[in-house]
């Protein structure tokens, strides 16, 4: 694969994981515990749903540049199958109830948060720019599924159980984030995105704090899901993927060119 | 759910030197989380640059009752607004 190739690819990941996670997110609107929480977590979905836009977005300017003719945002969102998607597994996960909701956004927005500062120094500047305005919005989203974590685990005794079997039930999906492929060692060494291996040290210190203040234990599985290079980054999906593209693409596959 | 979680009052401030104003309430099940979901529910579209908070059950309101006694006095002294001097175009805020 040339540069852009991978970059492309890459971006797609970055894209995908965040607009399938954005519609996730949105799958809570209405069913929100009370509607402080209905709202605080579908603007968290639209806040990830315009750093996708900007991924995406660019995905087609270098895809522009590798084949003189790129896709739009809506054509990468809404026109490809599930195979062609590169989100990460944990995005396309269940919602479950709102402690597993809670855990999957927590492990993904403390890794989110460090990813993105390392890309806010990559050596493309689009890139930069891009995690720069993204990383602002993610602080946010960490301060507050880390609040939601700590509240639950030193709640109740129902609200400690079902936080802990829900971060036992989402922790395999955390491997995949720092598992690099080809394309990731490929783009960390010509510095355009931090090495991805490097981030879970901190990543483990940081959720190991706050699940020791929330009086939860780290799990401690060693076997991870799409760890082994054939996972959501690869185009390997979970059975979910399709169902929430089906929905998520309706719109786009029955009235092509539709706009409102 | 909601009926436990107490009631908090929600001050924003729209810009550098105006006083915050209060701009509804919502339920939070503590203080820290009162200002995320203030946050969330009412600065949504740009609206402040700085929030309050305070528990509902802490604002200590006049009773309707006194409603007479406490306002009513203040009807017909007209000489007590500022009305009988020019102000200049340029002052706001007035």
């Amino acid at each position: 694969m040339t540069h852009d190739e991978m970059l492309f690819d890459y971006l797609l990941r970055l894209g995908d994981t965040d607009v399938v996670f954005a519609h996730r997110l949105g799958e809570w609107v209405g069913h929100g515990p009370v509607i402080e929480e209905d709202i605080g977590l579908t603007n968290i979905g639209l806040d990830l749903l315009g750093q996708g836009r900007m991924w995406l977005c660019h995905a087609g300017e270098v895809e522009t540049r590798i084949r003189g003719a790129g896709r739009s945002e809506d054509e990468l969102a809404y026109l490809r199958d599930g195979g062609a998607y590169r989100n990460l597994l944990i995005a396309e996960v269940p919602n479950g109830d709102f402690a597993a909701t809670m855990a999957r956004q927590f492990y993904f927005d403390q890794w989110h948060w460090l990813l993105l500062r390392g890309l806010a120094r990559s050596a493309n500047s689009r890139v930069a720019e891009i995690a720069a305005k993204a990383v602002k919005e993610v602080s946010y989203h960490v301060e507050r599924s880390t609040d939601w974590i700590v509240r639950l685990g030193d709640g109740t005794e129902e609200s400690h159980a079902r936080m802990q079997s829900a971060l036992d039930l989402l922790w395999p999906y955390t491997g995949e984030m720092f598992a690099a492929d080809e394309v990731d060692i490929a783009l960390s060494a010509a510095q355009v995105v931090p090495d991805v291996r490097a981030l879970h040290e901190p990543w483990l210190a940081s959720v190991a704090a706050v699940l020791a203040e929330a009086t939860l234990t780290v799990p401690t599985g060693a076997w991870m899901q799409g760890g082994s290079g054939r996972g959501g980054k690869q185009g390997v999906h979970t059975e979910h993927l399709g169902h929430l593209l089906a929905q998520m693409q309706f719109l786009q596959r029955a009235y092509p060119g539709a706009q409102w | 759910m909601s009926t436990e979680w107490p009631l908090w009052e929600v001050f924003i401030r729209s810009q550098h030197g105006l006083a915050h104003r209060h701009v509804g309430s919502l339920h939070a099940p503590d203080a820290e989380l009162a200002v995320k979901n203030a946050r969330d529910v009412y600065t949504r579209r740009n609206e402040g640059v700085s929030i309050w908070v305070v528990k509902s059950s802490d604002i200590v309101a006049s009773a309707p009752g006194d409603r007479e006694a406490l306002f009513e006095p203040a009807n017909d002294k007209v000489y007590r607004h500022p009305t009988f001097f020019p102000m200049p175009d340029e002052v706001k805020h007035i």
